[in-house]
């Protein structure tokens, strides 16, 4: 299992220590420990039902371990709670939009959720997810892969930090790929943090990817 | 309205329930009809004697409201559940308390509203005098928010399971009773000429209460159904 140093200054930075999670009845992992910089990326793998989803839950603060902690910047992320959430985006396999909203509108409402980027319309998020044009479409008429990169575009429009993605790709095409790649590269890049799964290989420019295997 | 505010958020999910409901109105309006259809039904199957009709009327609105509330509950966070919007709203940045009572303001509007609105026209089919049409209308205002926000628990209870309608009205219909007793004798007193102010009060203190801990307890609940 690999280990990053804590961070000995103030940047923010996630912690998991001793985590264990049990589900009907099978202990899917246990004492994992980890850590999450600004610019790093935890890279999750592992076959179906190893517990990438389970631990992504935990991240989220959705789910509580059976043992062991997660903290950000020092602090329990479950006693947090709004303060912790107000610096994550989480993307799971259902792309939380409403198939009767138009993408702006389901955008709109993401942004009021978290805390609201400046400097970014929410036109140019759909733009920089490849769905210009789509603004005033029923979400219902879009592809699978569209719905998805809406979903995706929610990351961009509030100011989190940390970015929890399950599986992210799920139904996207290569161009789509080439797409999210690239704004996870630029969100490394801009001292973001990242925690993922993906069962497709994930070309990331950054150099501090680190890799979890929970079938190991 | 400051972008990002709680105030902000709040608005604007009220707003999205509201145009979500506008777009899928065939499906709002089945909780009306049931009101209307149940209650209209009882005069022709107890038969059209005005002095009976007037004993039984007051009880007959209201239990038609309340399942007709019952009926309607399961929408409340059942399509957020499935799309994955409920995760979201427990990963928001605000208090999920203050989202949830968007949420059930959203479904009060959408459904108890209507039945406030329709409840005169059936108190004359029911023979109900006016007094008694008022406080009808009075204890409809006070009693479906309470309805609205205990059901949220429920809902929030069972929405992770597949068949929750069962469990929903076991857990719900309980303490649906008060606001029963309550609203339907205050219009059965007003009926008789009698004050209905204790009636009125309590209804409001069953408010007031409802409203102050429904909204945790919905958030709580959530969070043990998304776990």
């Amino acid at each position: 299992m690999e280990m990053t140093p804590a961070n000995s200054d103030n940047r923010p930075s996630l912690e998991a220590r001793g985590l264990e999670c049990i589900r009907d009845d099978r202990r899917l992992f246990t004492d994992l420990d980890f850590s999450i910089g600004s610019g790093q990326a935890l890279l999750l793998e592992g076959r179906n039902g190893s517990g990438k989803t389970s631990l992504l839950r935990i991240l989220c603060a959705i789910r509580l371990p059976e043992a062991g902690e997660v903290t950000w910047c020092g602090e329990d992320i479950f006693r947090l709670g709004p303060d912790y959430h107000e610096h994550t985006a989480y993307v799971g396999h259902r792309d939380g939009v409403k198939l009767d909203l138009t993408p702006l509108e389901n955008l709109a409402m993401a942004q009021a959720l978290g805390k609201p980027k400046t400097g970014i319309t929410l036109e140019g998020a759909l733009k920089q997810v490849d769905l210009g044009g789509f603004e005033d479409v029923p979400t219902r008429n879009l592809s699978a892969g569209q719905q998805r990169r809406l979903g995706l575009a929610r990351l961009l429009v509030t100011t989190s930090q940390l970015w929890i993605l399950d599986e992210p790709f799920t139904s996207l095409d290569r161009h789509g790929i080439e797409v999210v790649e690239a704004l996870l590269d630029a969100h490394l890049a801009s001292d973001g943090m990242l925690a993922l799964t993906s069962h497709h290989t994930i070309n990331l420019q950054s150099a501090q990817v680190h890799r979890i295997n929970l079938s190991a | 309205m400051r972008p990002g505010s709680l105030s902000g958020a709040f608005l604007l999910l009220l707003r999205r329930d509201l145009i979500l409901a506008f777009r899928r109105r065939a499906e709002m309006i089945n909780p009306l009809l049931f009101f209307i259809l149940v209650t209209a039904m009882f005069p022709l199957g107890i038969g059209a004697d005005p002095a009976l009709l007037k004993a039984v009327g007051p009880g007959v609105i209201w239990v038609a409201a309340l399942l007709a509330a019952l009926l309607s509950l399961d929408g409340v966070f059942r399509s957020d559940f499935e799309d994955g919007s409920l995760e979201q709203f427990l990963l928001s940045a605000h208090p999920v308390s203050i989202l949830v009572l968007a949420k059930v303001l959203a479904h009060w509007l959408i459904t108890g509203l209507p039945l406030l609105i329709v409840a005169p026209l059936l108190a004359v089919l029911l023979n109900l005098p006016g007094t008694a049409t008022t406080v009808l209308i009075i204890t409809l205002a006070l009693g479906t928010p309470v309805l609205s926000l205990i059901g949220a628990v429920g809902v929030a209870l069972t929405v992770g399971l597949r068949k929750g309608g069962m469990i929903l009205s076991l857990l719900v219909l309980p303490l649906y009773v008060p606001v029963l007793i309550f609203a339907a004798n205050a219009v059965e007193t007003a009926a008789a000429d009698l004050p209905v102010m204790a009636h009125v009060s309590l209804l409001s203190a069953l408010l007031v209460l409802a409203l102050s801990l429904s909204p945790i307890a919905t958030a709580a609940s959530l969070r043990i159904s998304l776990s």
